[in-house]
C-alpha cells in the first residue's frame, strides 16, 4: 500500500439535465492517496464542492468492486481509463502521477443520451436483452441439473461470454458506437449451451434487429471494444454472432 | 428507562408464524395443497408491486408474471441487472449430494439451523433446504454457466460451516451469473408486457389502505418527481441494511429506507442486531475509503489463516519462520480448521488483533496464506480456482497474493435481521410480503456461506408464487386508485415534507460526514463484540448525532432534479433512526448467539454462550412513534426436530 499523495487537475464534463450542450470545467484534486479508487477521488472532489456550496459532479456508481457495471466514464479518451480490464471503480490513483491533468467525460453515443454530467441513459441495452437475450423457460419444469452434461470447455467459453457486465464501455470506445460486443456476448453465451441452442436462430435475428433500431452503429472491426472491455470479452464472440446471424438468415 | 415492554403473558396474535402442522418433511407439500389457488383467468386482474430486482425481487417479478399476474417492478439503479446480488462471489448451496459425501436435505437443514446458532424457524429452514435442489435445476435450464468437471457434470466446492461439498459456483462470479439469469427471465416478461419496469426509482413510502398494503410512493431519481403506484399486494425485496455501518461490503446505494418506511407503517422489525461481519475482506486503509471489498470465503478452502505468535512482531511475512506462526483456526478448531463459520472466524481474527498479533500497517489484519496450496497444486491450479479474486486483491492493494500472503480483516457484510415475516413471507401488515435479505427468516444469528443466494432465489422463484396466491384468493379487495385515494395523497405529502425539511436545514456539514460518524459509533460499540455499557453509550451518541444531522446537514441542489446528495441524505436519515433500533435490540438480547457476541455471556473458551431458557425467540419490534422506544414482541422458537446444543466446530 502506498502512502504518498498526488495533486491533480481535473477537466470534468458538466451538463445540466435538459441542457443540449455541456462544457468541461476545471477542478483541483489535492492530496490524493494512491490507494484511492478513481471514484473515491471524485468523492473527495465532491465533498469539497459541497462544502463550497457548489453542486457535486453527478456520476453513476454502485458496487465499487467492478461487477455491477454501473460506473464508467471516458478518462483521457479511454473508456474506464488506461488500465487493462479495469472498471473505473477499480482504477486506482497509484496509476497516475503528481501534476497530471485528467479529462473526464461521459460515454458518448447516440443510443446513450446524457442525463446529467457523467450519467447517461443506457436503457437501450436492456431493450436489446428484452428482444431475445434469454432462454424461454418458466419456473417449475426444469429437469435435474445433471441431466444434460456440458463439456467443461464449452461451459467455460459460455461463462467467459456471460461475464459481460453491461457497462457500455464497448459502445463508448467504438468509433461507430456499435453494441456488437455486448450483443455477441449474450448470443454466444446462450448459443454455446445446449439449453440455448433451440432458440439460437430466432434470438440472433431479433437481437441484431433491435440493436440496429436503437441507433447503435455497425461493426467495422476496429476492435476498440475488446481493448477497453473491463471483463476481457473477446471479439471472437462477434465472429460467432456473425456466424449465428448468417446461419439464421440463410436457413 | 425501560428499554422495552415485555408482553409474555398474552399471546401475540400478530406474530402468528402460521407454521403448518404435521411432520417437518411434509409441511410444505401439505401447505401448498391447502393454499387456495387463484383461477388462471383471474390472475390478470391482480397488480403486484415488487420493489427491488436482486435475486429475490427479479425472480419473484419474473415468476409472478409467468403465472399471469401483472407486475410493476422497481429498482434504484439504471437497470435491474445491477442489484447488489450481482456482487456475490462464492456460490450457492444445494442438497443435491452430487459429491456423494453424505449430504441430504436434512443435513443442509441441520447445518443451516446450527450455523445460525439455533435462532431461526425450523419449518422455514427445512423448506429452504428442500427447495435448494429445484433452484439448481432451474438455473441450469436458464443457461447459468456453472463450473463443471471433465465429464461435463456440475462441480461442487466446500464452504464454511459444512463438512460436505455442496456449493455450486461460477468462478468467483456466482451472484452475477444467477442474477443475470433472473434478469433475463425478467426481461422476457417485460417483453411480453406482463412486467412494467420502473428503474431509477426509490421507494419513499408504503401506502396502507384499510390495514392492507396497497401501494407505494416513489421518487423518480432522474426528475425528482414524486410518483404513486397502486396494486393488490406489495413485495419488498430491497436487501439488507449493512450500510448503516457506513463501511461495508454492500453497494453504495444499499439502504434500509424501504424496510424502515414499512416498519414505521406497522411492519415489525425482527432481530435488527443480527449483522454478519464477514471474516475475509480487504482491510481498511484510509479515511477516504468508500467501501470494503470482500474476498470470497471460498478462499478459506485453500488459504491458511495465521498471525505471528509473538505480539508486536513487525517482520515481513516471509521472514517469520514456520515455528513462529500461529495458525490459530487450525489449532483451536481441528475438525473444521479454516472452514469454521463466519462469526467464529471473524471473532477470532479480532481476538488475535486485540492481543497485538495483527499484521500490516494498522495491525488490524491477519494473513490468508496460499503458499502451501501453491506448493501442493501449482500456481496454475490455484489461479484456476481463485484467479479473479487474486487479481481483484492486487488491483486494490497493489500486492501480489501469489508472492506474499493476503491480508484480511472482518467487515460488515450481511443482515440476518430484517422485517418479520410468517411462513408465507408476509409481514405484520396484510399484503406486504418481504423476500431475501430484507426479511429475517432463515439464517438465525449467523448466515452460512453460499446461503444468501439460495434464500433469495427460493423466496422469489418457489415460495412467493404460491403464498401470494393464497393471500389474493382469500382476500376481498376494495377499489383503490392511486390518483384519487386519500392515503396516497397523504403519502405524497409526507414524502414532500420530508424532502423539504431535509433541504431546508441548510447547515454546514455534508451527508457523508454524518454517515462516517454513525458508522464508527456502530463499529466500535455494536460490532463484533458488544457489552451493555458500550451499547448504552452508543445509543445516546447516535441519538445526539441524529439531532445534529437535522440541525446541521447541508444538501446542495433542489428536490426536482437528479440530486445524489439528497438521495443519500434520505438514506442516512433513516439509518440514524434505524441504528437506535439496532442498539435497542442488542441491549435487549442478554445472551450471546452467532454474530451477537455480548462479552458478558461467553464460555470459558470465549465462545458465544446462548441462553435458551430466556432468549430462544425472535425479537420483533413495533414502531411506537418519534423518540419513543419501540415495543417488543416475541415469537418463541420451538425446536421439535433438532436438539439445541452448544455449537462446536472443534
Amino acid at each position: 500500500m502506498t502512502t504518498k499523495t498526488i495533486n491533480l487537475t481535473l477537466k470534468v464534463w458538466r451538463q445540466n439535465r435538459g441542457e443540449k450542450k455541456g462544457k468541461l470545467k476545471t477542478y483541483f484534486a489535492k492530496n490524493i492517496s494512491g490507494d484511492m479508487s478513481f471514484l473515491e477521488m471524485i468523492d473527495v472532489v465532491n465533498e469539497d464542492l459541497t462544502k463550497n456550496r457548489e453542486e457535486p459532479i453527478a456520476f453513476d456508481h454502485d458496487c465499487r468492486e467492478g461487477i455491477c457495471g454501473m460506473c464508467g466514464a471516458v478518462i483521457n479518451g479511454r473508456a474506464h481509463g488506461h488500465e487493462k480490464e479495469t472498471t473505473l471503480c477499480q482504477l486506482h490513483m497509484r496509476h497516475f502521477s503528481d501534476g497530471d491533468t485528467i479529462v473526464i467525460e461521459p460515454w458518448r453515443s447516440r443510443a446513450f443520451p446524457i442525463i446529467k454530467d457523467l450519467i447517461v441513459d443506457r436503457s437501450a441495452l436492456d431493450r436489446i436483452i428484452q428482444s431475445g437475450g434469454y432462454i424461454s423457460v418458466n419456473t417449475g419444469g426444469a429437469p435435474d441439473a445433471n441431466a444434460i452434461p456440458i463439456a467443461r470447455e464449452v461451459a467455460e467459453t459460455a461463462f467467459n461470454a456471460a461475464a459481460c457486465i453491461g457497462c457500455g464501455a464497448c459502445v463508448a470506445a467504438c468509433p461507430n458506437a456499435s453494441a456488437m460486443l455486448f450483443v455477441s456476448a449474450k448470443i454466444s453465451h446462450l448459443a454455446l449451451l445446449p439449453q440455448g441452442r433451440i432458440e439460437a436462430a430466432k434470438r440472433a435475428k431479433a437481437m441484431v434487429r433491435q440493436m440496429d433500431q436503437l441507433g447503435f452503429g455497425n461493426c467495422s472491426n476496429e476492435t476498440e471494444c475488446e481493448a477497453e472491455c473491463p471483463k476481457g470479452i473477446s471479439i471472437i464472440n462477434i465472429a460467432r454472432l456473425n456466424r449465428e446471424f448468417l446461419k439464421a438468415e440463410l436457413c | 428507562m425501560t428499554p422495552y415492554v415485555e408482553n409474555d403473558q398474552k399471546i401475540d396474535t400478530k406474530l402468528d408464524a402460521k407454521v403448518p402442522p404435521g411432520p417437518l418433511a411434509g409441511k410444505w407439500d401439505q401447505y401448498r395443497f391447502d393454499l387456495k389457488l387463484v383461477n388462471p383467468a383471474n390472475k390478470k386482474k391482480f397488480d403486484i408491486i415488487v420493489v427491488g430486482t436482486g435475486l429475490a425481487g427479479a425472480s419473484a417479478a419474473a415468476t409472478l408474471a409467468e403465472l399471469g399476474y401483472h407486475v410493476k417492478n422497481f429498482c434504484i439503479q439504471d437497470s435491474p441487472r445491477r442489484a447488489h446480488s450481482i456482487a456475490a462471489q462464492g456460490g450457492i448451496n444445494a442438497a443435491k449430494n452430487y459429491s456423494n459425501d453424505g449430504d441430504s436435505i436434512w443435513r443442509l437443514f441441520y447445518d443451516t439451523i446450527k450455523g445460525g446458532d439455533f435462532r431461526a424457524r425450523e419449518a422455514n429452514v427445512y423448506r429452504l433446504a428442500q427447495i435448494s435442489n429445484h433452484i439448481i435445476d432451474h438455473c441450469v435450464a436458464q443457461g447459468i454457466p456453472f463450473a463443471r468437471d471433465y465429464g461435463g457434470f456440475l462441480d461442487n466446492r466446500s464452504f464454511g460451516g459444512a463438512q460436505v461439498s455442496r456449493t455450486f459456483y461460477a468462478k468467483g462470479q456466482t451472484g452475477q451469473q444467477l442474477l443475470l439469469g433472473a434478469y433475463s427471465a425478467l426481461m422476457r416478461q417485460v417483453a411480453s408486457g406482463m412486467v412494467k419496469m420502473f428503474p431509477r426509482r426509490e421507494m419513499m413510502e408504503l401506502v396502507v389502505v384499510d390495514g392492507r398494503a396497497r401501494g407505494i410512493v416513489t421518487r423518480n431519481l432522474i426528475t425528482g418527481e414524486i410518483e404513486t403506484y397502486d396494486g393488490h399486494a406489495v413485495v419488498l425485496a430491497t436487501g439488507g441494511y449493512g450500510n448503516v455501518f457506513n463501511l461495508s461490503t454492500n453497494a453504495m446505494s444499499s439502504n434500509v429506507t424501504a424496510s424502515f418506511r414499512a416498519y414505521k407503517k406497522g411492519a415489525y422489525f425482527a432481530n435488527p442486531c443480527f449483522t454478519q461481519i464477514h471474516p475475509t475482506c480487504i482491510p481498511v486503509h484510509g479515511t477516504f475509503q468508500s467501501k470494503l471489498t470482500l474476498m470470497s470465503e471460498s478462499l478459506r478452502n485453500d488459504g491458511r489463516v495465521w498471525v505471528p505468535k509473538k505480539p508486536g512482531d513487525k517482520r515481513r511475512a516471509a521472514d517469520i519462520p514456520e515455528s513462529e506462526r500461529d495458525y490459530y483456526l487450525e489449532n483451536k478448531y481441528p475438525s473444521f480448521g479454516n472452514l469454521v463459520p463466519r462469526d467464529v472466524a471473524s471473532r477470532n481474527a479480532k481476538e488475535q488483533c486485540d492481543k497485538g498479533k495483527g499484521v500490516g500497517e494498522t495491525g488490524l489484519a491477519v494473513y490468508l496464506d496460499f503458499e502451501d496450496a501453491i506448493n501442493r497444486y501449482g500456481e496454475d491450479v490455484v489461479a484456476g480456482k481463485y484467479g479473479n479474486l487474486f487479481e481483484m486483491y492486487e488491483k486494490i492493494t497493489g500486492e501480489n497474493p501469489y508472492k506474499t500472503p493476503m491480508m484480511i480483516y472482518p467487515a460488515v457484510h450481511y443482515a440476518m435481521g430484517g422485517l418479520w415475516v410468517d411462513y408465507n413471507l408476509m409481514s405484520t401488515i396484510d399484503g406486504l410480503f418481504v423476500l431475501g435479505e430484507a426479511n429475517f427468516s432463515d439464517h438465525g444469528a449467523n448466515r452460512l456461506g453460499a446461503s444468501a443466494l439460495m434464500q433469495g432465489l427460493a423466496d422469489g422463484y418457489f415460495i412467493i408464487p404460491y403464498t401470494i396466491g393464497g393471500y389474493l384468493a382469500e382476500t376481498t379487495f376494495s377499489e383503490v386508485h392511486a390518483q384519487n385515494s386519500d392515503e396516497f395523497k397523504k403519502g405524497v405529502e409526507a414524502v414532500n415534507n420530508r424532502i423539504n425539511r431535509l433541504l431546508s436545514v441548510n447547515g454546514n456539514r455534508t451527508v457523508a460526514d454524518f454517515h462516517r460518524k454513525l458508522g464508527l459509533i456502530l463499529w466500535d460499540h455494536c460490532g463484533m463484540s458488544r457489552n451493555e455499557e458500550d451499547l448504552l453509550k452508543a445509543k445516546s451518541m447516535v441519538n445526539a448525532l441524529k439531532h445534529e444531522f437535522w440541525k446541521d446537514v447541508y444538501i446542495p441542489g433542489i428536490g426536482k432534479d437528479l440530486n445524489q446528495s439528497l438521495e443519500n441524505a434520505g438514506r442516512v436519515a433513516d439509518f440514524l433512526e434505524f441504528a437506535e433500533l439496532m442498539i435497542t435490540d442488542a441491549l435487549a438480547r442478554k445472551e450471546s448467539c452467532g454474530c451477537h457476541f455480548n462479552t458478558a455471556f461467553q464460555t470459558e473458551e470465549n465462545e458465544a454462550r446462548r441462553d435458551d431458557e430466556n432468549f430462544c425467540h425472535v425479537a420483533a419490534w413495533e414502531y411506537a412513534g418519534e423518540e419513543k422506544d419501540p415495543v417488543f414482541h416475541k415469537e418463541p422458537l420451538e425446536f421439535e426436530n433438532v436438539k439445541l446444543s452448544q455449537r462446536s466446530y472443534k
